[in-house]
């Protein structure tokens, strides 16, 4: 069935009430039930939730084949928690069927790819995959196609009940013995901690794992005891030089200062841009560098922000600190810088992913966004962005919020060059679409700035400020004129992965990768 | 043009790419690269195209493309054979048969 | 294949933005930053055993890349080299702009240079005369022949001085407020507006001092410079601001070519504006402050 971005979505997926695709707030208003977890009770006063090993926590938490697991990111490609644990479940209890339900696989899960190629890792969910996860879903290894879900749509599938989560393993910095955590205060911190509280609540059994015990109690928290089963502490949660650099570098690649700097001017020429405004961006070179030159906006127009949201660098928190950001909502943290200013200021505050973009609840704060900033690998001529497959058709990458902010904000810039190596970033169609064209107003490259044809009301303002636009079509065209008209793909039939929009809905799927072999 | 010596130009870099050129019997070419799926027919037409033009009948060749443009491409070919030929310094034939 | 427009001897150039020809990541579209010029370097950016493959790679980017409208020039090795008559072939072959010629001392090296070009442009059947020339002044002797050198040719579109062999030459550093070079930078633009020709100060080094750089390029537009060579693409802005004219600049000439031009129309051989005599080189000058408000994009008038 062809769906609301043109995608052709195979029938057999249409199972249990699943819909393709329809637009944008498609299921607005609806009602739903949420799901709740089954907890043990502890009602017999505790002492300590300590367990001495991995093994034992998993146990008490009644680990069993065919169970989903989950585990949150915030540690990035530093994380040794999630591989930890994944080893126990397999080698040390032989477990299998496995289900992983992730914020995101990357390098740091590797180990996982052996274990979906021997069929002990059965299904993923995930907000991102990369390295060699990727190249093994790619390659049809998972027994049923892995779900690609935003920031947003995973709390949602989570209270809906699509996910039902047996065991949250969540790494901690310091936790004490009853399970009150947080990503602050140890050997190895991440900051907030807006990807794993929510899983904490919605578990059946949640375990903390952390390298720093603190005495009870570990006050304020991110996790609170109630909702903890099992407390572990391991030598090392984390290799810190991979989990946050000590603070996100700003480029000084001047193509992408040059795009950051026709960011900002975007943003200044249309009419949110007000004392009040609130503000989102990316941690990828150009994104961040936009926080610099905003400053300067904000100083001259003398305004600031009501709030930034989402994932939370030192830019953004220096900004707050000189007074330009009234709150800092913070999902995640990408330097160690903003990982320590979490609380420091009162008004610097962890979200969780829900509060931040899930469309089923009452109102995310996604929905009060002005601006958002985002990149992409590709973005086609109907402004859709694919954020998750690269020019080879592989898994690597990752939605995050990229769907639920471009859909909740007034204003979702993509900047990206127009192209990459050889690849056309601008193109006729995008591999796979991770965020629908209505979804995104403007995008800036270094070849030039084009406007949604939606958005006559942004065209007007831009027109009025004297900042030069074209059309997607042109700058599609000059990036085929530089670098050739790229080859279709070719695909299998099987599905690998399934791109639900932030509904629940099915946005695209990812076929298995046909090997490349030249035609003779 | 006879493939005397081994000869490589180009570099690892980002759109760039590394032709490394060596004696052999008929044309044997080794593509790799970033972005074969979608480019991987182009660019073997465009290494081809300019051993042809060169008139490259024995040679082993070695392409590591890092997303070089055609235009790359042509120039890496041709500056690794004719440096196996000992005659990339001076008076090479531009608009002539380097076109 | 890319036919680019007869080169303009009097185009602006407010900025010339230095490239290393042997990167294809930085050649391939140097344009968009949106500098006047861009320079190809075949010289101290290619190391001495890659300077064949620059000219394999810069034939290709001069033939294939659409630079649009600005202006490509080349850095060919100096004359003391065995490699810059080869640059010379590739760059007319290519239909580059024009060639800057490094270390330029004295008339009789333009001279040199100008006779390769004229058998090159021969060669490969490109007009004559076509191919413009450059001279970069690096040395004492350089500036002392300024004048000689720049009227060498009726290829020169100017010359430029080249602060870090001068410095060494000078036994000097680099200094705020420029007065290790003051005299050099005043010589050579005595000599460049004597023959007419445009004179352009050199590149800043340090690309992270824009304090230093900022001053520097208001002094540069003070003392008369047409524009400056730079080395990274976030130096352009603030070249192009300062020497864009400003708005009273703008309103007064608009208000002499307008009354000249009437005039002129009208056969009337001596220009008054506002009951005063224009002489002729002000209603020059006042044509070109409006092409150049033009150019920075600060002019909207009609003229």
């Amino acid at each position: 069935m062809i769906n609301a971005v043109g995608r052709d979505i195979p029938d057999y997926l249409l199972t249990d009430g699943r819909e393709v695709y329809q637009g944008r707030n498609y299921k607005d208003g609806q009602y739903i039930k949420k799901a709740s977890p089954t907890v043990k009770r502890g009602e017999k006063p505790m002492e300590s939730k300590i367990c001495e090993t991995i093994r034992e926590a998993c146990e008490r938490c009644g680990a069993h084949d065919g169970m989903t697991f989950s585990f949150h990111t915030e540690f990035r490609d530093g994380d040794y928690v999630a591989a930890m644990v994944c080893k126990v479940l397999v080698e040390e209890m032989g477990l299998k069927d496995l289900h992983v339900a992730a914020t995101s696989l990357g390098s740091a899960q590797d180990i996982f790819a052996d274990y979906m190629e021997r069929g002990i890792i059965i299904e993923a969910q995930t907000s991102g995959v990369r390295g060699r996860i990727g190249e093994v879903i790619s390659a049809g290894k998972l027994k049923k196609p892995a779900i690609i879900r935003s920031h947003g749509g995973r709390p949602r599938a989570v209270e809906a009940g699509e996910v039902h989560i047996d065991i949250a393993f969540l790494a901690a910095a310091t936790s004490d013995s009853c399970g009150n955590a947080k990503g602050q205060g140890g050997k190895n911190n991440c900051g907030s901690m807006g990807f794993a509280n929510h899983d904490a609540r919605y578990a059946d059994h949640t375990v903390i794992i952390t390298d720093t015990l603190v005495p009870f109690p570990n006050l304020p928290s991110s996790i609170s005891c109630i909702d903890v089963d099992a407390v572990c502490v391991v030598d090392a949660i984390g290799d810190p030089k991979k989990i946050a650099t000590k603070e996100a570098r700003m480029t000084d690649n001047p193509r992408e200062l040059m795009m950051a700097q026709n960011v900002a001017n975007v943003i200044v020429a249309t009419p949110y841009f007000k004392d009040g405004f609130s503000f989102q961006t990316g941690v990828g070179g150009p994104s961040l560098a936009v926080n610099r030159f905003l400053e300067e906006h904000m100083k001259k127009a003398g305004i600031k922000m009501s709030f930034a949201l989402g994932g939370t660098s030192s830019a953004i928190c220096a900004l707050q600190d000189k007074g330009y950001v009234d709150y800092i909502l913070d999902t995640q943290d990408f330097d160690q810088g903003a990982a320590a200013h979490l609380f420091s200021n009162p008004h610097h505050i962890e979200i969780d992913l829900s509060e931040y973009a899930n469309a089923a609840n009452k109102g995310a704060y996604v929905n009060k966004l002005d601006y958002v900033v985002l990149s992409a690998l590709e973005i086609d001529t109907k402004f859709n962005v694919n954020v998750i497959t690269g020019s080879d058709g592989v898994l690597r990458g990752a939605p995050g919020g990229h769907p639920d902010t471009a859909a909740g904000s007034k204003c979702c810039i993509i900047v990206t060059p127009l192209t990459r190596g050889r690849m056309a970033t601008v193109c006729k169609d995008v591999v796979t679409v991770t965020t629908p064209g209505e979804c995104v107003d403007v995008l800036v490259t270094d070849y030039g700035i084009a406007v949604n044809p939606a958005r006559q009301d942004i065209i007007e303002c831009l027109n009025k400020a004297g900042i030069k636009h074209v059309t997607i079509e042109s700058l599609q065209e000059k990036a085929y004129s530089l670098v050739g008209e790229p080859d279709l793909l070719e695909w299998e039939d099987k599905v690998v992965a399934i791109v639900e929009a932030r509904d629940g809905t099915i946005l695209d799927v990812v076929r298995q990768v046909k090997p490349y072999e030249y035609e003779d | 043009m006879l493939i005397k010596n081994s000869a490589v130009a180009g570099t690892l870099e980002s759109s760039d790419a590394q032709v490394t050129i060596e004696p052999g019997n008929g044309l044997e070419l080794n593509i790799q690269s970033s972005v074969l799926n979608q480019y991987g027919r182009q660019i073997k037409a465009a290494v081809l195209e300019t051993l042809n033009r060169l008139e490259v009948t024995n040679a082993k060749v070695t392409v590591i493309d890092k997303g070089a443009l055609d235009c790359t491409l042509k120039a890496r070919v041709e500056c690794a054979v004719y440096r196996s030929c000992d005659q990339s310094a001076s008076n090479i034939p531009w608009g002539g048969i380097i076109k | 294949m890319i036919q680019r427009p007869k080169p303009d001897k009097k185009r602006l150039r407010r900025t010339m933005m230095f490239m290393n020809s042997q990167k294809p990541g930085l050649i391939k579209d140097a344009y968009i930053y949106g500098s006047d010029s861009i320079i190809l370097d075949l010289e101290d950016a290619v190391a001495e055993n890659q300077k064949d493959a620059a000219r394999f790679s810069l034939y290709h980017a001069l033939k294939n890349i659409d630079y649009g409208d600005t202006e490509v020039l080349v850095r060919i090795n100096g004359l003391d080299t065995p490699h810059w008559q080869e640059d010379v072939r590739v760059c007319v072959a290519g239909g580059a702009d024009g060639i800057r010629i490094a270390k330029c001392e004295n008339a009789e090296m333009v001279h040199q240079v100008e006779e390769a070009v004229l058998a090159a442009e021969r060669e490969f059947g490109v007009e004559e005369g076509r191919t413009l020339l450059m001279a970069a002044l690096e040395s004492p002797m350089g500036i002392m022949n300024a004048y000689d050198i720049v009227t060498a040719s009726d290829r020169m579109l100017g010359c430029a001085i080249s602060g870090g062999d001068f410095r060494k030459s000078m036994h000097v550093q680099i200094q705020r407020g420029g007065v290790e070079m003051m005299v050099a930078r005043g010589q050579m633009l005595l000599a460049a507006r004597a023959a007419g020709v445009q004179c352009f100060d050199t590149m800043f080094p340090n690309i992270d001092d824009m304090e230093g750089f900022q001053a520097e390029v208001i002094q540069n537009h003070q003392m008369g410079f047409d524009g400056k060579s730079i080395v990274n693409p976030k130096q352009i802005a603030f070249v192009h601001e300062t020497f864009a004219p400003t708005e009273k600049e703008i309103v007064y000439a608009e208000k002499l070519v307008r009354g000249c031009q009437a005039q002129a129309d009208a056969g009337i051989g001596v220009y008054t504006v506002d009951g005063k005599m224009v002489d002729i080189p002000f209603f020059e000058d006042a044509k070109r402050i409006i092409a150049l408000a033009k150019a920075c994009g600060v002019y909207h008038g009609d003229l």
